[in-house]
């Protein structure tokens, strides 16, 4: 019960205010499509440089959490979901908005999230000081198995591809190798002067994230929005008689009655936070596999599945839930082992990194000052995105349908200033378009930015624990002796030939259904 | 797609994973390069078998890019790469931030460019942008953007 003790810092009026601009900008992020909430948080990172630590953190946190919840706003009224992890959501949402059920949809929608999100918290806040209890007793072997798990896991289960998602994790470890070795001082790949610093890791998680959707956004040419040819919002917020929101039941009632028919559909909500909180723990895995996962296991579990995709409270329900509930989790391996258990905590680790905070089984001891209200802010932060995600959903629908000409030119001057403010050089900004407009050509091309960040990041935690752990070896029996006996290392070396073991068979399998996964 | 455009992704990898290769293994001191050696020695194997594969017909993921697209971009990149490279360290970055949101914006807008209001509507965007980051970056967040000859 540690955490109650910090939640003061979080009710202090500037986290107040950090906590409130992070939910409802994240809202408006998390609709825009194009936006992933991966992206929102590297664009925000360096908005919180000269900031303390603890309340650049809480704006993450809540940009985190309510960017995820957001991408419901475009997925359930226009049709297109705002990130990946609200594909399921569209199946049922837009169908219930179309006839006239949008608000409806919204409330269930934010209340399931709502659910979700804190229960995803509340295993934040339990298992992270048992497992960096446990993680204490990890040495440099272990530490660097972990690291090499976690880029394997994101290659395997993030990939079209084994080969290329394995790949896509091999060149982020090389990129992150590049500029002065740490123990010698030796120069390594530095070919141009620009990199003689190295590959910073906040220029890079923009360019890999943000540039190839500002270049997507210009290969669309001079077309019309999706979004300015969708239904909008007014229309798909029309409560019809049939609605909640039918005649003689006021704005607070109809909230109550979202509130009780969620309560009503608790197999899906528990599907859902089930799935999202397992799908979290896991490193590498996002949002996406956790919405459509619980979606189609909430579909084979319910009294009603022929209803699924004809405008279900229970898609909502379990996909929702399932995406807010994945967010605390992915925090775990974080915060207690360095390893990000999602796209979105990579970049989170980048800003705990550049205010100075180094995730491990001591954090806790080091930082509780920062961690704590942190982890607190995210359970106030579930509670505020739903409150306004209710209120200002439609408004929030109206804002996001800006033509995709306007978004590119924001976020490609967004990425030059936050590339830029890291170390206030124009080399970071040029790395950051070269290695984004190379992004963007990998990705039209199957391989994905996920494993190749996972790489960048998990790369020189693997080096310093492989050159520690050599150097313990020298001195005992040996580098293959010290680096493949012992329970742990074996367990974690199965776990990273298990998952690309398991993302072969998936092909495989693709494969001889004819696509069909 | 052509078949040779999914073969030019894998090919440059290769080529890149076989220098990287060759410099971890060549290079001095060689203890800086361990890791190093470790890590190109799995990425030009694994960037071999992508090449292997992708010359033997495998496309998994592909989705390539068509001339449209090709020709739909390539004015945009332009304009970011100039704005990048030269205008937002030339001029100043709330000068070269104006002239790029503007151009982009006239270039992908497809509201007619034969029309008056399209222009102001095109240049209040401008306006608005830059004046909502000079507010922020500038008046509230008194963050460092790159300055040069004008603002």
């Amino acid at each position: 019960m540690e955490f109650l003790a910090w939640f003061g810092p979080v009710f202090e009026p500037w986290s107040m205010m950090l906590l409130l601009i992070g939910t409802i900008g994240g809202l408006i992020l998390g609709a825009t499509p194009g936006l992933s909430p991966t992206m929102a948080v590297a664009l925000a990172i360096p908005f919180t440089f000269r900031m303390e630590p603890v309340h650049g953190l809480i704006l993450l946190g809540a940009l985190y959490t309510s960017t995820v919840a957001g991408g419901a706003v475009s997925a359930i009224l226009l049709k297109i979901p705002g990130a990946p992890a609200n594909i399921a959501t569209t199946l049922d949402g837009h169908t219930m908005a179309a006839r006239g059920e949008g608000r409806r949809a919204l409330q269930l929608s934010f209340i399931s999230s709502l659910i979700g999100g804190v229960i995803g918290v509340f295993l934040l806040i339990w298992l992270t000081p048992v497992l960096a209890q446990w993680a204490l007793a990890f040495g440099p072997s272990q530490l660097f198995w972990l690291a090499i798990v976690g880029v394997t896991v994101i290659a395997t289960l993030d990939s079209k591809s084994v080969v290329k998602g394995l790949l896509a994790g091999c060149v982020g470890m090389w990129l992150g190798t590049i500029g002065f070795d740490d123990i010698i001082g030796a120069q390594r790949f530095i070919f141009h002067p620009s990199l003689s610093g190295g590959i910073h890791i906040i220029p890079a998680l923009i360019g890999l994230f943000a540039i190839p959707q500002v270049i997507s956004m210009f290969a669309k040419g001079r077309t019309a929005s999706d979004l300015q040819s969708a239904a909008t919002p007014r229309d798909a917020l029309s409560a019809q008689a049939s609605g909640v929101l039918g005649a003689g039941l006021g704005w607070i009632s109809s909230i109550g009655a979202s509130f009780v028919e969620v309560f009503k559909y608790g197999r899906s909500l528990s599907i859902g936070t089930l799935v999202g909180s397992i799908v979290g723990l896991i490193p590498g895995v996002g949002g996406q596999i956790a919405g459509l996962v619980a979606y189609d296991q909430s579909r084979n579990f319910s009294k009603e599945r022929e209803k699924f995709g004809t405008g279900h409270p229970e898609g909502i329900i379990s996909a929702e839930s399932a995406n807010n509930a994945m967010v605390g989790p992915s925090l775990v391996p974080l915060l207690t082992l360095s390893i990000p258990g999602s796209p979105t905590a990579a970049v989170l680790l980048g800003g705990l990194i550049i205010h100075g905070i180094f995730p491990g089984p001591d954090i806790f001891t080091f930082h509780p000052n920062v961690v704590w209200p942190f982890i607190n802010s995210m359970l106030l932060g579930q509670v505020l995105m739903c409150f306004f995600g209710i209120i200002i959903a439609g408004m929030v629908a109206k804002i996001v349908k800006v033509h995709h000409s306007t978004m590119a030119a924001v976020v490609l001057a967004l990425a030059l200033f936050g590339s830029y403010s890291v170390q206030l050089s124009m080399n970071d900004v040029f790395i950051m378009l070269c290695l984004g407009t190379g992004m963007y050509f990998l990705e039209r091309w199957g391989y994905s930015a996920a494993p190749l960040v996972l790489g960048l990041i998990l790369g020189p935690i693997a080096e310093g624990n492989f050159v520690e752990g050599a150097t313990i070896a020298a001195a005992q029996n040996g580098v293959f002796e010290y680096f493949l006996r012992g329970t742990m290392n074996k367990v974690l070396i199965a776990l990273a030939l298990a998952s690309i073991a398991y993302a072969v068979w998936i092909s495989r399998r693709t494969q001889a259904h004819g696509g069909q996964s | 797609m052509t078949r040779w455009q999914h073969i030019i992704p894998p090919a440059v990898l290769t080529l890149v994973g076989l220098w990287v290769c060759y410099v971890s293994y060549t290079s001095e001191p060689a203890a800086a390069f361990l890791f190093p050696r470790i890590v190109a020695t799995v990425f030009a194997v694994l960037a071999v078998w992508g090449l292997a594969s992708a010359v033997l017909g495998d496309g998994s993921g592909n989705q390539g890019i068509s001339a449209q697209m090709f020709r739909n971009m390539l004015p945009g990149i332009v304009v970011g790469a100039i704005y990048i490279f030269w205008a937002a360290k030339g001029l100043g970055f709330y000068t070269a931030t104006a002239l790029s949101t503007f151009v982009l914006v006239a270039l992908y807008d497809p509201a007619p460019h034969n029309r008056l209001w399209t222009w102001g509507k095109r240049f209040a965007i401008t306006a608005v942008f830059v004046a909502v980051m000079y507010l922020l970056f500038s008046v509230l967040l008194n963050v460092y953007t790159p300055k040069e000859k004008l603002f």
